[in-house]
């Protein structure tokens, strides 16, 4: 594939990249032109190369560790640490947002570039200044404001301000939407449009393709370590599809699993749930909320982030999250009571996490002893763990989950993102659940591990046990569930076969509790 | 010992030099290892510098000895440390435990044995007292026994009235004793201490046999069998020259008591920590304190547990002391946290909590005991040796730190690498390195709610 010849100048060039590892060639040959002004999107599948390109590009990986020739605006730069590049003027933004939450907006956009004379700071330009930077990213908030009374979207906003101080020119966003709500999302798409009006360039990872489809002027599709081709998105009429054949190296057929077996008799009940908020006792994030679910039945729960969807997950599986006032839980028709995780996992319900790194996993841990781990007493005997079977389970898993690792016995933080959510349900099938709660389980993984994990969560249902799936994708719900339900500030407000679900009624559902549509 | 037989899967029938590093401890406690080849390199080094003078029966005896205690606390410590916490107050615990049971030894003339059941009683009581602030309260571990170290400390010196108590004759075989003469005079050694040593090789050989048999049973591939044999001949030489040389020390003198309960805690709590139920939660604890609680563990009560256990082991290590010196005095146990914490994260362990193992701080340990003997036997006053003690605690700490910001093998991969170089040019790709290098694929990390993280 050629690009088509426009006479836009280009910023950026990337020349023959090539970045060795011991015993690994992360990157080989990797080229990437970005013309000047455009928004170019970096697509591949996890562990592709694409994060260890933009390391190359802004110095974190430094000059002399690689091979080939880097040319930004005309001229060959040797980056020797991330300053250099910056004062070149590429900035990148992490995924992991590097702002400091007990410091102020100014504070943070200001840090280690400080206004002032001799060490001594002047607040009061910068005060000015920040004030100026936030009304260009659409910031209103104080900039006295600490960053942990931000949300991550307004977290993120003060990420670009922090780099356009810096006099930007291309912006690197590796997975700039991935914590954000769709709302928030828009608002980060349409900031990044605004700058490429203003002429600066932008450099985009991300995993959400229709986002990737909606803003890129070009697209580079990175696989294996290679540069696979680079897409003209208007010209080449691109879409998502197209995206993912170039990523994967083929036709993922039907991106979702079929629906096999019947649901059965509802076994799982929640009635008129109600839950505080952990430190400010008068809000609820949790409001007179019942749902139902069936033996072998996907029910999906969508909502904005924030609506209260893990709360109300997290609070019934041992009320691991915020007060718990009232409510009640009937699993077979009995009243349950769950007061701690373990009584919970002892009635056979299980939680993953939205969070495997921080709430899923022990990330200094083995695979094998991951997998187990919340469950000991199946494989023990009085105290004791027996460390055959432990062995002997956690390879079955790796097997029929198909997780990719040499062995068990490796740690789970060496796994990427997909094999790792897949030890995070391996761990929890382990313990046998009736009811499985999904929490944004595809969160972060590649197309193709997302596919397994569609798979695999359809696999269980047709076993007969319950699964709740928390998403914010709504593709992915209305692809996997039988039935969705919607939650709007802490209220269910809405319930719909999904047959009878478009993204536009959930939607509505999602951003007000007017709708009351009688679905049933 | 029960060290985990962890192995890597892809080891050959035939010889590989890589093998090498499955020879003791294998993969899972690879800073063990490298920690071992520093012991095995101090003891050598003070061998020649003192002329032979370490490795005599006497010597080693009084090592063990002298060092016990410490030893002991480090067990405990290990856990601690591991679980999160950090533990200020063994000594004045020990000290107070120390003195309480030597008064009511001496005042209400209860036997020996009762005596150390008090000990451990009123060990028991204050690790519950420190574990219910800890773990109940969530007043950080330091603060609580920082704290502790004051109280128990003014509290020895207010029962004890600052003075010095002395203890029975009988009490004092914990400290002083050792393994009494039986048998044949005529093989001019300690009978028992021999036979214990013949016992241990035996349990080396068999354990060795039931691992390979266990990983089998798993469908792993064992250590080629030369590997197996290496190993076995060489700890088992190690074994029985060591038990000769406290065997055949002066006589009434073989191996001391105080080893001989090191010896069992150590077992008993590498066992503990490797292969229950509670010693997974107290790793998945430190690791995760989230996710353990997500998975059903009660991490307030593994808390509790550590805090607790701590400071039995101090109060059994203060007794200890008390019956090597005879007498419990005021200043007992002044330190003593520091040097336990020093082995500790000598033998690995992270701060941040998580990581560490018995069997590496039981390592670590002798080699800050090792260090102070030696520097002892050559004359060097105790100023400098508390200096030399600093540095290799900050130099062992700093090489493992900086190896692993570098994404470098810890100190076992430098030796490995060392041992191999000659062989297979240096360049045999250590593959725990290369993947620690190569970035993780861009994996996003979902920021955690703001609510949630609590």
């Amino acid at each position: 594939m050629v690009i088509a010849a426009h006479t836009e100048p280009t910023i950026l060039d990337m020349r023959s990249i090539t970045k060795e590892f011991p015993g690994v060639k992360a990157l080989d040959q990797v080229s990437l032109t970005v013309k000047a002004g455009e928004i170019h999107s970096i697509c591949g599948e996890n562990g592709a190369g694409k994060s260890t390109l933009m390391k190359v590009l802004s110095g974190v990986y430094p000059f002399g560790t690689y091979e080939g020739d880097i040319v930004f605006q005309g001229e060959v730069v040797r980056f020797k640490d991330i300053k250099q590049s910056e004062a070149a003027g590429i900035v990148i933004i992490h995924q992991e947002l590097a702002l400091i939450p007990e410091l102020s907006i100014t504070e943070n956009i200001f840090l280690g570039n400080e206004p002032g004379k001799g060490g001594v700071v002047n607040w009061v330009e910068a005060q000015r200044r920040a004030t100026e930077l936030l009304a260009r990213v659409g910031l209103d908030d104080d900039p006295d404001t600490a960053i942990k009374n931000l949300g991550v979207g307004k977290q993120q906003l003060v990420e670009i301000a922090k780099a356009l101080n810096k006099n930007v020119k291309l912006l690197i966003l590796d997975e700039p939407t991935a914590a954000l709500n769709e709302n928030d999302s828009q608002h980060l798409l349409d900031l990044i449009l605004g700058l490429k009006g203003r002429g600066i360039s932008s450099i985009m990872i991300s995993h959400k393709l229709n986002e990737i489809e909606q803003i890129s002027d070009s697209i580079t599709i990175i696989r294996d370590g290679k540069s696979i081709e680079t897409l003209d998105v208007k010209g080449d009429g691109v879409d998502e599809d197209r995206i993912i054949r170039g990523m994967v190296g083929r036709t993922l057929g039907n991106r979702f699993p079929e629906r096999t077996g019947e649901a059965g008799e509802v076994f799982f009940e929640i009635r008129d749930w109600n839950v505080q908020h952990p430190l400010t006792a008068e809000r609820m994030v949790v409001k007179n909320s019942s749902f139902t679910v069936r033996r072998g039945e996907v029910v999906g729960f969508a909502g904005l982030m924030g609506a209260g969807r893990t709360e109300l997950a997290m609070s019934i599986f041992g009320r691991s999250y915020g007060n718990f006032l009232s409510g009640q839980v009937f699993k077979d028709g009995k009243e349950i009571k769950l007061r701690t995780v373990s009584e919970a996992i002892d009635h056979g319900l299980a939680y993953v996490s939205e969070d495997r790194k921080a709430l899923g996993l022990n990330l200094l841990d083995t695979i094998k002893r991951s997998i187990v781990s919340a469950k000991l007493t199946k494989i023990s005997r009085g105290a004791v763990v027996n460390d055959i079977e432990e062995a002997q389970i956690s390879e079955q898993y790796r097997k029929s989950l198909r997780i990719k690792t040499p062995s068990v016995e490796e740690g789970v933080n060496k796994l990427s993102g997909g094999n790792q959510q897949k030890v995070v349900l391996a761990k929890w099938m382990f313990t046998d659940p009736d009811l499985l709660i999904l929490d944004e389980p595809t969160r972060g993984i590649d197309v193709g591990a997302k596919a397994e994990i569609y798979q695999i969560i359809r696999d269980l249902a047709a076993q007969g046990k319950g699964i709740i799936m928390i998403s914010s994708e709504l593709p992915e719900l209305l692809g996997v569930s039988d039935r969705i339900y919607t939650i709007f500030e802490g209220k269910i407000t809405n319930e719909l076969p999904v047959e009878k679900a478009d993204p536009e009624t959930l939607m509505r559902s999602m951003t007000s509790s007017s709708q009351k549509v009688a679905a049933r | 010992m029960s060290a985990p037989t962890s192995t890597k899967p892809e080891s050959k029938g035939g010889f590989d030099i890589r093998d090498l590093r499955n020879l003791f401890g294998g993969g899972g406690s690879l800073k063990q290892f490298g920690i071992l080849g520093a012991l095995i390199v101090i003891i050598l080094f003070f061998e020649i510098w003192t002329g032979g003078k370490t490795l005599q029966p006497a010597n080693i005896i009084n090592i063990v000895q002298q060092y016990s205690y410490i030893l002991l606390l480090s067990i405990g410590m290990v856990m601690v440390i591991i679980a999160g916490h950090i533990d200020l107050s063994v000594g004045s615990v020990a000290a107070f435990t120390g003195i309480l049971v030597a008064m009511a030894m001496r005042d209400w003339g209860i036997p020996w044995w009762v005596g150390i059941i008090l000990g451990l009683v009123i060990g028991a009581a204050i690790g519950a007292w420190q574990g219910f602030w800890v773990a109940y309260v969530g007043v950080p571990a330091f603060i609580v026994t920082l704290a502790g170290m004051l109280i128990w400390r003014g509290a020895n010196q207010y029962f004890g009235d600052a003075a010095t108590v002395p203890v029975p004759q009988d009490f004092t075989v914990i400290g002083k004793g050792y393994l009494p003469e039986v048998g044949p005079g005529a093989t001019q050694v300690n009978n028992l201490t021999m036979l214990l040593g013949i016992l241990v090789v035996l349990i080396l050989v068999g354990l060795e046999i039931k691992g390979r048999r266990t990983r089998k049973t798993m469908g792993a591939a064992a250590d080629p069998l030369w590997i197996s044999i290496v190993r076995v001949v060489v700890l088992g030489a190690v074994v029985l020259v060591a038990a000769y040389l406290f065997a055949s020390g002066r006589v009434g003198t073989s191996f001391p008591v105080s080893g001989i309960i090191l010896v069992l805690l150590v077992v008993g709590y590498s066992f503990l920590t490797n292969n229950t139920i509670i010693g997974r939660h107290i790793y998945a604890v430190g690791g995760n304190k989230h996710a353990a609680e997500l998975s059903g563990v009660n991490s307030k009560r593994v808390n509790f547990f550590v805090m607790m256990n701590m400071s039995v082991l101090a109060s059994l290590a203060g007794m200890i002391f008390v019956a090597r010196s005879q007498a419990s005095g005021p200043q007992d146990g002044v330190g003593w946290e520091l040097d336990a914490i020093a082995a500790v994260f000598i033998g690995g362990a992270a701060v941040a909590g998580g990581i560490g193992t018995v069997a590496g701080s039981i390592i670590g340990g002798l080699v800050m005991a090792v260090l102070s003997n030696g520097l002892a036997l050559q004359g060097v006053g105790s100023d400098l040796v508390q200096i030399i003690k600093g540095l290799v605690l900050l130099i062992a700490v700093g090489i493992d730190v900086y190896n692993k910001t570098q994404g470098r093998p810890s100190l076992f991969g430098i030796m490995t690498r060392k041992n191999t170089s000659g062989s297979s040019g240096g360049t045999a790709s250590d593959d725990s390195t290369s993947r620690e290098v190569t970035p993780g694929g861009g994996t996003p990390d979902t920021a955690i709610p703001a609510d949630v993280q609590k």
